[in-house]
C-alpha cells in the first residue's frame, strides 16, 4: 500500500473510508507491461487523479477495474470485498462506471436510448418503455445538475452533452464509483468548467472518482489526491495540496522537464511565405477567410491564435493545396503557388504537420515504414524501376525512429498501435526529413503529454534556428505564447490583431480571440 | 397491335386482383429472406449467403415433407407442415456456419456468405441425385394449398389479394409487421441496432455483442429457410436444383432498399413482385417481358442514387469484432 495513511482525514475523501483497492495489479500484452505491480486506492467521495504520459498505464488499470480486461495478477476489493470482475456488467453491478475518452454512444440513437442500452426497461408486454426511460433520465439529471435533451440524437449533441450523457449512463445503472479517462480531452475551455463543477456536484452527492489526465493543471485544479503512474508502474500517490506542478511533472516524466522552453534572440532572414490578400470558403460556402495578408521569414515562427472555427482549418488546408482557395495569392519564396498542387507545393517546400493527425497525417492501418513513406513516394531516393526501393525505405523509417524517440517495438507495426504522442513524433519526423523551407503546424501537441509536448516544441525551435519558417496555428494561447515571434489572432476569418511575441500581452490577445477589440474600437 | 389496344390490355392488367394476389404470392420468398437479411446486417453482419440459405431451406422443405409423407407415414396435409419445419431448422443450421465463420472466426464476411452459397448449390444439387436418384428435382411432394380466410376472402377485389393464400404467405406479412416491432419497439431490437452501429459501446454496457450477432445470423437461417420452403412447398411442389434462381440477391437488394427494416424490406419486395407479376401478364402483348422486369431494378437504382434519401447502412456492418 501506498504510504498515504499519515495524512490527516480531508474534505475529499476519509483516509479510512476506502471504496476501491487494487493490490498488485499487473496486466501484459504480447511483449509489453501494460501494468507492473499497481497500488491504488480510492477513498468514498473524493477524486483521485491518475497523472502520467501518453501509453503509461492508466487507463489499462482502470480497464482492469472495469471488467475490460482480466488482470494477469492483484486483487481488487471493492467495499472491503476481494472481487473478480470479469465483464462491464460485472463492474456495473459491483456500481463501478466508466466514462470512456472516445465516447461509448451511438451516433444514431437518441440519448435516452443510449443511456438505457443493456438495462431497458420494459413495459408490462415486454417493450421497450421509452416514456419510463425517459421519466428516469430527466429525473438523475436534474439531481446531478447534468442538462441533456433526452431525445435528441448523439450525433446532433455537442461534445458537452455527449459527456454528460456518458456521465449519466454510468449513473443510470447505479454508479457509486465512476473512472473518468481524460474527461477533458474533447472539451472546449468554458465546458471543462462545467465539467469540473459537475464533478464536484458528483463527489457531494456521495461518488467517488478516478479522474485519469496526463495535464497537470487539472490535476491540481480538481484532485483530492494524485497517482502518477510511469511506465505502468504506480510511482507515487500525493495529497494534491502537498505537490506541485514541477514535482508531479518530474515524477510523470522520469526527469526534469522544461515546462516552457526558452528561445534565443532571433534573427529573421527573407520572406518565405507571402499571404496576399487571400480568402477562402467553408465546405459549406461561406466566406472562412477574408482577405488576410501576412508574411513568414526564414526563421520566424509566427503563430495564428484564435478560438477553433474561426478560418484556421481553411487556412491550413488553402496553403497546402488541400482546398482551393477563392482570391488572393500565396507565394513561397516569392513564387506563386497558390495554383499548384499539394505535390508540387510538397517539392517547393511545404510541410505540413495537420492538425488532425490520425486523419490527415497518418495511415493507421499502415505500418510506419509505409507512413513514412507518405508524401515522398514520388520521389527518385524511394524508387527503383518498377517500384518502391524497400530497403532504402526501412533504413529511412528506422533512423526516423532514432532520431526521434519514437518508442516502438519495430517499424513494422500499424501507426495505430502508437501512442498519440509517438504518432505525432513520426509525424515530425516523416516532414522534417524531407527538408521543409515552411512548416505549417497545426495543434501540433494536440493531445500529447508534457514530455512529448517539450519534444515537439524543442524541434520546432530547432527548425527555427535552422531559418526554416514555421506557421504556428494552435488553439492553445500558452504554446502560441511561448512559441512564436510574432502573434496574429484570427477571429471570424481576418486578422483581428498583430503583435510582437515579445511584448504580446494576454489579455490584448484573448480579448481579440473573442471579437472583443473590434466591439470596443 | 396498335398503341390503343395495348393501353387497354395493360388498363385490364392493372384492374384485374389476381395481378395482385400473384404480386403478394411472388414477393413472399423475397420479403422472408430480406427482412432476415435486414435483422443480421442490422446486428452487423452483412449477408450475401441467403441465396444459398433459401436454398437450403428450399431443398430441406421438400425432403422432410417427401420423407413425412413416404416414410413416416404423416398425412398429406401434415407433412408439408413437417416439411416447413425441416426446412427453418436447417436453414438456422446452415446460417449458424455463417456465424462460426463471421462471428467467430472474424473472417471477412463477403467471402464467408459467397462460400456458402456455393456449398449449397454443390450439396443440394449433390442430395438430391443421391437420395433421389435423378438428377436435377425432386419428385413430388405433398405441399400446401391455399386456405381462403372465412368471409374475409369474399370482400370484392381485397378478398382474392389478401385473404386467399397459402399459409407462408400469411406468416410473411405477419413476419414484417412484428419484425417490425421488435426490431424497432423492444429491448432486443434496440441491443442488436446497437451491436450493428458500434458494438464496443454496446459491449462496454454488457450487451455480448457474439450473442447478439449469432442471434441476427439465425434468425436471417430461420427466415431463409422458411423463404425457401415457400418456393419447394408452395411456389411448386419440389425441389429442382438451383430453384431460387438468385431470389437471395434480390431480395439483399430489397433489404437495402427497404433501409434495412423488415417493413420497409416487405415493401420493397412487393415492388419487386408487382414487376414479376406484371412480367408473367403481359406475355400477351407484344412488348419485351424484358422491359417490365427491368422497371423496378432501375427504379431501384434511381432512388437508392438520391430521390428517396440515402439509404444509410448500419454503421459496424462488416466488421468482425474482436474485445481487445
Amino acid at each position: 500500500m501506498q504510504a498515504i495513511s499519515e495524512s490527516p482525514p480531508r474534505v475529499g475523501g476519509d483516509a479510512g473510508d476506502i471504496v476501491v483497492r487494487l493490490t498488485e495489479i499487473s496486466k501484459f500484452f504480447p511483449g509489453v507491461v501494460a501494468n507492473d505491480r499497481v497500488n491504488l486506492d480510492l477513498r468514498r467521495g473524493e477524486i483521485h487523479a491518475l497523472l502520467g504520459e501518453n501509453g503509461a498505464g492508466k487507463t489499462t488499470v482502470m480497464n482492469v477495474l472495469y471488467g475490460l480486461y482480466g488482470p494477469d495478477g492483484g486483487v481488487i476489493e471493492v467495499e472491503g470485498h476481494s472481487v473478480r470482475i470479469k465483464s462491464p456488467n460485472a463492474a456495473l453491478a459491483l456500481g463501478i462506471g466508466m466514462v470512456h475518452q472516445h465516447f461509448m454512444l451511438i451516433p444514431r440513437f437518441t440519448i435516452v436510448e443510449n443511456v438505457v442500452l443493456g438495462h431497458e426497461p420494459r413495459t408490462r408486454f415486454g417493450a421497450l418503455d421509452l416514456f419510463e426511460a425517459r421519466r428516469k433520465l430527466v429525473e438523475l439529471s436534474e439531481r446531478f445538475g447534468l442538462a441533456v435533451d433526452p431525445d435528441r440524437r448523439v450525433e446532433d449533441a455537442s461534445v458537452g452533452m455527449q459527456q454528460r450523457a456518458e456521465i449519466l449512463k454510468a449513473l443510470y445503472l447505479g454508479a457509486k464509483v465512476l473512472i473518468l479517462d481524460e474527461p477533458t480531452a474533447a472539451l472546449a475551455p468554458q465546458e471543462v468548467d462545467d465539467l469540473f463543477a459537475t464533478i464536484r456536484s458528483l463527489t457531494d452527492g456521495g461518488l467517488s472518482i478516478f479522474f485519469i489526465t496526463h495535464k497537470l493543471e487539472e490535476v491540481i485544479e480538481i484532485s483530492d489526491r494524485v497517482s502518477v503512474i510511469r511506465a505502468g508502474r504506480v510511482v507515487e500517490t500525493f495529497d494534491t495540496a502537498r505537490t506541485t506542478k514541477e514535482e508531479l511533472a518530474h515524477r510523470m516524466v522520469g526527469r526534469e522537464v522544461v515546462l516552457r522552453v526558452e528561445k534565443t534572440a532571433h534573427t529573421v532572414g527573407e520572406p518565405v511565405l507571402e499571404v496576399e490578400n487571400l480568402s477562402a470558403t467553408d465546405h459549406r460556402g461561406l466566406t472562412a477567410i477574408d482577405g488576410i495578408s501576412f508574411t513568414v521569414g526564414a526563421g520566424e515562427i509566427v503563430g495564428i491564435a484564435g478560438v477553433d472555427g474561426n478560418g484556421q482549418r481553411e487556412l491550413e488546408e488553402v496553403i497546402f493545396g488541400l482546398q482551393k482557395h477563392t482570391g488572393g495569392r500565396i507565394l513561397l519564396l516569392g513564387e506563386d503557388v497558390s495554383r499548384l498542387d499539394v505535390r508540387k507545393r510538397i517539392d517547393r517546400g511545404i510541410g505540413l504537420i495537420p492538425q488532425d493527425r490520425q486523419r490527415r497525417g497518418l495511415v493507421l492501418d499502415f505500418d510506419l515504414v509505409e507512413n513514412v513513406l507518405l508524401g515522398n513516394q514520388w520521389r527518385a531516393l524511394y524508387s527503383r524501376p518498377l517500384g518502391i526501393d524497400y530497403s532504402y525505405l526501412r533504413e529511412q523509417a528506422g533512423e526516423a525512429v532514432e532520431e526521434f524517440d519514437i518508442k516502438t517495438p519495430s517499424v513494422e507495426v500499424d501507426a495505430s498501435t502508437l501512442s498519440g504522442g509517438n504518432q505525432q513524433k513520426l509525424i515530425l519526423a516523416r516532414e522534417i526529413r524531407r527538408g521543409p523551407k515552411l512548416l505549417l503546424a497545426a495543434q501540433p501537441t494536440r493531445g500529447l503529454d508534457v514530455g512529448a509536448i517539450e519534444f515537439v516544441h524543442r524541434q520546432l525551435l530547432e527548425l527555427r534556428e535552422h531559418g526554416v519558417a514555421i506557421l504556428l496555428i494552435s488553439y492553445e494561447l500558452e504554446e502560441v505564447l511561448s512559441l512564436a515571434d510574432r502573434i496574429l489572432v484570427l477571429y471570424e476569418g481576418a486578422i483581428a490583431l498583430e503583435v510582437s511575441g515579445d511584448d504580446a500581452v494576454r489579455e490584448e490577445i484573448g480579448l481579440a480571440m473573442t471579437g472583443g477589440s473590434r466591439r470596443n474600437g | 397491335m396498335d398503341l390503343g389496344h395495348v393501353f387497354q390490355v395493360v388498363l385490364d392488367i392493372l384492374r384485374d386482383p389476381s395481378t395482385y394476389q400473384a404480386m403478394l404470392r411472388i414477393s413472399t420468398p423475397l420479403a422472408l429472406a430480406a427482412i432476415g437479411g435486414a435483422f443480421c446486417e442490422r446486428t452487423g453482419v452483412v449477408n450475401i449467403a441467403l441465396e444459398g440459405i433459401m436454398l437450403v431451406g428450399a431443398f430441406s422443405g421438400a425432403l422432410f415433407s417427401y420423407y413425412a409423407l413416404n416414410s413416416w407415414g404423416l398425412s398429406e396435409s401434415v407433412a408439408p407442415w413437417i416439411g416447413v419445419l425441416g426446412a427453418v431448422t436447417m436453414g438456422m443450421l446452415f446460417s449458424a456456419l455463417h456465424g462460426v465463420g463471421s462471428v467467430h472466426l472474424r473472417a471477412d464476411q463477403v467471402v464467408v456468405g459467397a462460400a456458402l452459397n456455393i456449398f449449397a448449390l454443390g450439396a443440394t444439387g449433390f442430395l438430391t441425385q443421391a437420395l433421389f436418384g435423378v438428377a436435377g428435382a425432386t419428385p413430388r411432394v405433398a405441399s400446401f394449398d391455399p386456405i381462403p380466410i372465412p368471409l374475409l376472402s369474399k370482400i370484392p377485389f381485397l378478398g382474392p389479394v389478401l385473404f386467399d393464400h397459402t399459409p407462408i404467405v400469411y406468416m410473411a406479412i405477419v413476419i414484417a409487421i412484428g419484425g417490425q416491432y421488435v426490431l424497432f419497439r423492444t429491448p432486443i431490437g434496440l441491443r442488436m441496432r446497437a451491436v450493428g452501429e458500434h458494438p464496443k459501446a454496446a459491449d462496454t454496457v454488457g450487451v455480448s455483442v457474439y450473442r447478439i450477432r449469432y442471434l441476427g445470423v439465425l434468425i436471417s437461417g430461420a427466415l431463409g429457410g422458411l423463404a425457401g420452403a415457400n418456393l419447394s412447398l408452395e411456389s411448386v411442389s419440389q425441389f429442382s436444383e438451383n430453384m431460387t434462381r438468385g431470389r437471395g440477391f434480390i431480395a439483399l437488394a430489397a433489404n437495402i432498399f427497404g433501409k434495412w427494416t423488415p417493413l420497409g424490406s416487405w415493401l420493397s419486395s412487393l415492388l419487386f413482385g408487382f414487376a414479376e407479376s406484371l412480367k408473367l401478364r403481359t406475355q400477351v402483348i407484344d412488348l419485351p417481358p424484358e422491359f417490365i422486369l427491368m422497371l423496378p431494378y432501375v427504379l431501384t437504382i434511381v432512388v437508392l442514387a438520391g430521390a428517396m434519401g440515402r439509404a444509410v447502412p448500419p454503421n459496424a456492418i462488416g466488421k468482425p469484432y474482436s474485445k481487445q
